[in-house]
């Protein structure tokens, strides 16, 4: 086997490669965009990764003391503010950024993927919500185990997810929930990157995209991909 | 193919081919500058909505104050944990094997399938065990345990209903439970016991103790809690309540979990809000929902309801205006 052959062969390569074809550095990071992507619609998956951005800073500045702190200092009541108003926030951007993409039909064009982790991590979201609200250890903590323990027994899952073992939901809520969001937050982000914002419905009759001259800067053909906000 | 399955494959395939490869014109789009502002919107709200609202946080409930606040409650719960007829001790998996107490999807029960993992003898292990552990020092207890758990069952129902039936007429005098006098055997001194020792804090450390020192695990304390009808009284005043959308408030004004307005809305109406079964057939509406969330691309019909319904035209108003006016 040649040398050039043992290179192409090797893993670090066909990553390199991979990632080249599939995700060079003008499609991950663009400096331009479809002249369709013209709505308040778009912001709001840009604001649900900022509002993210927020829960996670203010979540790992409570862990910096303990699960207790805030109960004891006025600082430590702000930094829980704030991460529950973000996290309110987030939800509140994340439900328009999902209803936004249903009704745009977001998932055409290959962009089946990008649908499915969007939606797996809006409802993970909702189970790292969850284990926040059971980790608060107040009342409202105690009441919501109390009552959500019967329909995940019910369902099986009670015996191995237990809402009433403080622990385990702590560690949900602050180690693996956040890894499996920020996760799929990341793929998502990166398969919009690499299948570009869907294009608008044809219109009837409509056989060619066509644009208005006065917001074009640029009209090329793609050359790997289309580029997109998120 | 049926027409109907033909038009919705021959509109896929239309729409693949439009969206697949955009041959129109492009502009100016400044992604990061678009995040850096949209980092520092959501700071600024998030911080005045903090500021302006803050957050809430209600005192939990210990058994202790639950003991002190409402000492024939907390007995009466106890009694029902010793003799078996609270709600955990006929619970079912994961906590116990009570035959027939499982709910089920028809004929399924996935509640049976993982059996008992946290297993709970209510009588031994909310009871009858923190008791044994404070009895060193008590003579009387020492001699009530020894006489309760080596009595018959029947003996044992027999002096715990004497012993519940007496507690619809007991009164509370200085914290302390006043019970008409009766053939109860030892219960009334274990229920005493209990009661002191709940009264005391005691009991909260006692359900938490395990070989470790180091505790996180509140199994047995909240199930305990929620036996008691002054748990959901609190509850009930801070509209928490399942019939009130339960789970998906939070204490006080503040904003609880709104998202999970889908889950709370099935209890709310029949046959659910009344089935022994809810809690399994809502679970199962809900995967079922959830999976067709996720698969909606996949799904004829559903995929085509934004189509339908052309609530795009009003996303892309600009861009369609722009086709109008160069097509005339």
């Amino acid at each position: 086997m040649s040398v050039e052959a043992k290179q192409k062969a090797q893993w670090s390569a066909r990553v390199r490669e991979s990632a080249e074809k599939n995700l060079p550095p003008s499609q991950l990071l663009p400096d331009e965009q479809p002249v369709y992507v013209h709505s308040w619609i778009y912001v709001f998956g840009v604001l649900t990764i900022a509002a993210f951005g927020v829960v996670l800073v203010s979540g790992l500045w409570l862990s910096l003391k303990g699960p207790t702190w805030w109960h004891t200092s006025s600082i430590g009541l702000f930094v829980n503010s704030l991460h529950l108003w973000s996290a309110e926030l987030f939800f509140f951007f994340m439900v328009i950024h999902l209803w936004g993409k249903f009704w745009m039909a977001a998932w055409r064009g290959n962009r089946s993927m990008t649908w499915v982790t969007g939606s797996v991590a809006f409802l993970a979201s909702i189970g790292t919500a969850f284990t926040g609200y059971l980790s608060q250890q107040n009342f409202a903590s105690q009441w919501i185990a109390s009552e959500g323990k019967d329909g995940l027994n019910a369902a099986g899952i009670g015996a191995f997810f237990n809402v009433l073992n403080f622990g385990q939901m702590l560690m949900w809520h602050i180690v693996l929930m956040p890894l499996v969001v920020g996760a799929l937050i990341v793929i998502h982000v990166l398969l919009v990157r690499k299948h570009g914002v869907v294009p608008p419905y044809p219109l009837e009759g409509q056989t060619e995209f066509d644009t208005g001259p006065e917001t074009v800067v640029d009209v090329k053909p793609p050359s790997g991909g289309e580029g997109g906000a998120s | 193919m049926s027409a109907t399955a033909a038009t919705f494959a021959k509109a896929h395939k239309r729409d693949r081919r439009h969206v697949e490869a955009w041959t129109g014109g492009y502009r100016a789009y400044d992604l990061v500058k678009e995040l850096v502002v949209a980092v520092a919107v959501v700071v600024v709200l998030t911080a005045i909505l903090a500021a302006l609202f803050s957050s809430p946080d209600d005192q939990p409930v210990t058994i202790a104050r639950w003991a002190r606040a409402d000492a024939k409650d907390f007995t009466t719960a106890a009694l029902s944990e010793l003799n078996g007829t609270s709600e955990i001790a006929q619970y079912g998996p994961p906590y116990n094997s009570t035959a027939g107490a499982a709910q089920k999807i028809g004929p399924i029960s996935l509640q049976t399938i993982p059996g008992v993992r946290i297993p709970i003898d209510t009588a031994n292990d909310l009871v009858l065990t923190p008791l044994r552990s404070v009895a060193g020092d008590n003579p009387d207890l020492q001699t009530a345990l020894s006489q309760y758990t080596s009595a018959s069952p029947q003996q044992q129902a027999a002096w715990t209903d004497a012993y519940g039936k007496a507690l619809d007429s007991a009164t509370v005098s200085g914290g302390q439970l006043q019970v008409p006098p009766g053939d109860y055997g030892p219960v009334a001194v274990i229920m005493a016991d209990e009661l002191a020792l709940a009264r005391s804090g005691g009991l909260d450390g006692a359900l938490l103790a395990t070989k470790q020192f180091y505790q996180t695990d509140y199994t047995k304390p909240i199930l305990f809690i929620s036996a008691g009808s002054y748990f959901e009284d609190q509850a009930s005043a801070r509209n928490l309540l399942g019939e009130q959308w339960g789970m998906m408030n939070e204490t006080g004004n503040w904003p609880g979990q709104p998202w999970l307005w889908l889950y709370t809305f099935w209890y709310q109406v029949p046959p659910f809000a009344t089935s022994g079964n809810a809690d399994a057939l809502i679970w199962g509406i809900m995967i079922v929902l959830s999976v067709i969330l996720i698969l909606v691309p996949f799904i004829p019909g559903v995929r085509s309801i934004p189509k339908w319904i052309p609530i795009y035209k009003l996303v892309w108003r600009d861009y369609y205006k722009g086709l109008a006016d160069r097509t005339g």
